[in-house]
């Protein structure tokens, strides 16, 4: 006779009801290019420039400058604010798709650089929308009980992957770093993430090849971006079950001022104020990729234009093409 | 004969129409918008406003505009026949 076989149970820890972001960084390289800069190099100018993409001037990284370093001094910001102590932090996740190499992964190392033990570590690849998928996979973590304290890094060096003279991708890409803490909290402080993608246009953005620069295919996402990405911005505050008469402060991945004022326009006729505010930050900072959200929400903060608390709906998408969004009050 | 299918516009219409969007969308006085000017000559209205026309006009007059045939139209007018010939 056989023994009938008892079921294993497996046990899932308690988790936390919700998360919220206690501590956030930024960092920009200190090399400013200006629109008159790039003029010297290639068939471009200021004027053309600023009425295409809205950048004024942008930050390169220096020598020094790698995602490694650019991501750890965002972060040692952001551990800073949150109050802890780098070895408190049991999670890296690090958002970046300019990696020198693609092993070892950044999070590891920048874990080594900021004297964080041990911690459970792995990079998240979705282009400029991976701040958003590394915030959502942070409060996912938290909220099943497998994390405590995270840290979520967008870290990129773009121009180590773009061809200085090409006038589609030359005048656009820049350098810099962002980071945010995510911890438990009693209340939900970070909502749902929205997160989908297109795959009708894999080709719209990529890298062909070891030796490969950027391309970019600008109307195909122009179109895709100014179309899609306000309902994906509706739907993340309605998943959160946020009024976005509520929401105080709009940050999407700054691509191009052109696709911010589309999707800002979209919300607000949804419902946000026409007071909403709206991060530019691309005007001086360029478009940094999965570093955009958090770089430009930081100098928000810094230059007093937000405040501690305000409902903060972001938006990334990019690459894939892909995106993710999700409310969270502002730290 | 069979009826027009949907709401089919006029060509008066169709200018009228797209002389609204072009104003919305570029500045440019809905009046200047002739099937005779060029887009990016005479209107100067760059490729990214282009897109912005093509996705308004899409929304208005029920037509596709995909980026390759938006690459073709050259005038106003291009554009006028274009969404003419397309309506559903």
């Amino acid at each position: 006779m056989s023994a009938t076989r008892i079921p294993t149970r497996i046990h899932r820890p308690a988790g936390r009801l919700g998360s919220r972001i206690s501590g956030l960084g930024h960092f920009r390289p200190d090399t400013v290019v200006t629109n008159d800069d790039l003029a010297q190099i290639m068939d471009t100018d200021d004027e053309w420039i600023r009425s295409r993409v809205g950048i004024a001037e942008r930050r390169f990284a220096g020598e020094d400058d790698t995602v490694i370093s650019m991501g750890a001094r965002a972060s040692a910001k952001a551990i800073a604010e949150a109050g802890i102590s780098p070895t408190d932090i049991d999670t890296v996740i690090v958002a970046t798709c300019t990696l020198e190499s693609p092993v070892p992964h950044a999070s590891t190392q920048i874990a080594g650089a900021l004297g964080i033990h041990a911690p459970g570590s792995f990079d998240i690849n979705a282009a400029c929308a991976g701040f958003c998928y590394g915030v959502a996979a942070a409060d996912q973590a938290i909220r099943a009980g497998t994390s405590s304290t995270v840290l979520v890094v967008g870290s990129e060096r773009l121009t180590a992957w773009t061809d200085p003279k090409d006038r589609a991708t030359a005048i656009i890409f820049a350098d810099g770093a962002g980071a945010v803490i995510v911890t438990g909290s009693e209340e939900s402080e970070i909502g749902p993430v929205v997160w989908g993608s297109d795959e009708t246009h894999i080709d719209a953005i990529r890298i062909d090849g070891r030796n490969g620069t950027f391309f970019q295919e600008g109307q195909t996402v122009f179109r895709w971006a100014t179309t899609k990405i306000g309902s994906v911005a509706i739907r993340a505050a309605q998943a959160a079950g946020v009024d976005l008469a509520d929401v105080d402060v709009l940050v999407t991945h700054q691509a191009n001022l052109r696709i911010i004022d589309a999707i800002a326009k979209k919300v607000i006729a949804a419902g946000a104020r026409p007071e909403l505010k709206v991060a530019r930050d691309i005007v001086t900072s360029g478009n940094t990729s999965s570093a955009s959200i958090p770089l430009a929400l930081d100098r928000m903060r810094a230059a007093g234009e937000v405040s501690s608390g305000d409902v903060v709906l972001s938006v990334a998408f990019g690459a894939g093409l892909t995106y993710a969004g999700q409310v969270f009050l502002c730290p | 004969m069979s009826p027009p299918k949907g709401n089919i516009v006029s060509n008066e219409d169709i200018i009228a129409g797209l002389g609204e969007i072009v104003e919305e969308v570029a500045g440019v006085a809905a009046a200047d918008v002739t099937p005779e000017k060029s887009f990016t000559d005479d209107l100067d209205i760059d490729s990214l406003s282009m897109v912005e026309i093509a996705v308004q006009a899409e929304d208005k007059f029920g037509v596709k505009i995909p980026d390759d045939e938006l690459a073709n139209l050259k005038t106003v007018g291009d554009a006028v026949a274009y969404i003419e010939a397309n309506q559903a």
